[in-house]
């Protein structure tokens, strides 16, 4: 019988939390590496016992963490992260210029193909990529030299490369995003890249269509189609069908566009998640009532999902990789809160439930589904 | 020469490099800090990057060092050690700094 594996992110360790196809009773594994932030964990398509781990820590630094055994035993590799070359300056929240400086690893995208091949989204925003499982790492300088590096801007939580899709069916091409400098794309494997946000609109700016500079939260794709991209942005839930070459809104009769999740129905292209959250100020659900909002068309025409979340005073975050699906016939749908809550639905967001309430603020989840 | 020095390390650093919170520390040669340190981090390569920046080899800024009741994070990175941490009387401590988390 197959089972869900969830590899937990939280501000004070990751857990690990395992249940078979029914997905009814959940085993919690954990605190891992305990005290300190763990921003990410991920396994590899290509071997989901091999799992990466992102730690980091204010007093410690960037330590990147492996196992090779589906997460019961791990060991650190490399957590040497270099810049190419002198990195120069980005934009400070002041306009002012801010030399480029790397804080932590936001997340962690294995190879669809290589478990030894696995790229890391980091603060200062780059992207890094290992082909030796996570023991040396190498950016992809093309992405940070593109030339509007200067231009880019830490949005509150840091200048975040957060947002890595590696397309199914083109080794060569890349979707990356940043908070706040936008989307882009690399056709070559990660030596040059297009800034793709045509479309966009972010009233933050001094040209509210910039080419760069906006605050994307998230991006999502289905793997059947990689050049439909979904993207949750600082406010406005937006929508590609050409690689990300032009945007329109999705937003609908959503109660607010601003959040930070957006994930893609495992098996229907056109069924998408978000959570929405009332606003950048105010970083919690509409009147105290947490709601997954859910379109089967696309976008536009979304409903509010509500069954078994927790519908008064209720003012928890939801953050940017802290949805997953997992791939069962029947697909799962899985959120973590700055709560420390982990809800879980078994029926694609019809029925929902705590599977585990008080863990430290969660920032990431992965779902695995294994044999 | 070779001289055996005791290090305690903070309870985050104890836990990643699997270890108790002294460690022994065996130094070749003159004993200061960079050379207690390349030492620490041969032993336990885990931590490379964890108490001095991995390129700079500058302290980490939330990082700090006692021994004999001194505050040893701003000497030279090759003065030497005190006696009493030399000869392994004092404890070599490498504290995180009460910055709240």
């Amino acid at each position: 019988m197959s089972k869900v594996r969830l590899l937990v992110g939280t501000r004070k360790g990751a857990f690990i939390l395992t249940a078979d196809g029914a997905r009814k009773d959940w085993a919690v594994a954990g605190p891992f590496f305990a005290g300190w932030e763990v921003f990410h964990v991920k396994g590899s398509p290509a071997d989901p016992d091999r799992i990466y781990a992102s730690q980091s820590s204010s007093w410690f630094g960037q330590v990147i963490q492996r196992s090779d055994d589906g997460g019961q035993s791990w060991h650190a590799v490399g957590n040497q992260f270099l810049y190419d070359g002198v990195p120069g300056t980005h934009q400070w929240y002041d306009g002012t210029p801010h030399p480029w400086e790397f804080k932590r690893v936001w997340h962690i995208e294995p190879s669809l193909t290589s478990p030894d091949t696995v790229y890391a989204g980091v603060e200062d925003a780059a992207l890094f990529r290992s082909t030796d499982g996570g023991h040396s790492w190498q950016e992809l300088s093309g992405l940070r030299k593109h030339g509007s590096g200067p231009a880019w801007q830490p949005g509150a939580g840091g200048m975040c490369l957060h947002s890595v899709l590696l397309d199914p069916t083109n080794s060569q091409r890349i979707f990356i995003a940043i908070s706040a400098a936008g989307a882009f794309r690399s056709d070559d494997g990660g030596e040059s890249w297009l800034p793709i946000n045509r479309g966009l609109h972010s009233a933050q700016l001094p040209d509210p269509d910039a080419e760069v500079g906006h605050c994307v939260h998230h991006l999502a794709m289905h793997r059947a189609r990689p050049n439909t991209l979904f993207m949750q942005k600082h406010w406005d839930v937006m929508r590609s069908d050409n690689a990300g070459d032009s945007w329109h809104e999705i937003s609908g009769n959503l109660p607010t566009d601003f959040g930070f999740v957006i994930d893609v129905h495992a098996h229907e292209p056109e069924t998408l998640y978000v959570v929405p959250i009332k606003s950048d100020a105010e970083h919690f659900p509409v009147d105290g009532q947490l709601r997954v909002y859910r379109t089967r068309s696309g976008g536009n025409d979304w409903q509010p999902l509500t069954r078994g979340l927790p519908q008064s005073n209720c003012y928890v975050n939801v953050l940017r990789d802290a949805m997953t699906v997992d791939s069962l016939d029947s697909c799962g749908v899985y959120f973590g809160t700055t709560g420390g809550q982990i809800y879980g639905s078994p029926d694609a967001g019809e029925t929902w439930s705590a599977l585990v309430r008080d863990l430290p603020a969660v920032l990431s989840v992965e779902a695995q589904t294994l044999p | 020469m070779t001289v055996a020095i005791r290090v305690e390390l903070p309870s985050g650093l104890c836990a990643l490099a699997g270890v108790a919170r002294e460690v022994v520390v065996h130094v070749r040669g003159p004993a200061t800090q960079r050379s207690l340190l390349d030492a620490l981090e041969a032993d336990f390569p885990m931590l490379r990057g964890t108490i001095r920046d991995a390129v700079s080899q500058r302290r980490r800024p939330f990082l700090r060092f006692f021994a004999c009741e001194q505050d040893l994070s701003h000497c030279a990175p090759d003065e030497p050690l005190p006696k009493p941490v030399v000869d392994g009387t004092e404890l070599f401590i490498v504290v995180g700094a009460i910055a709240g988390g």
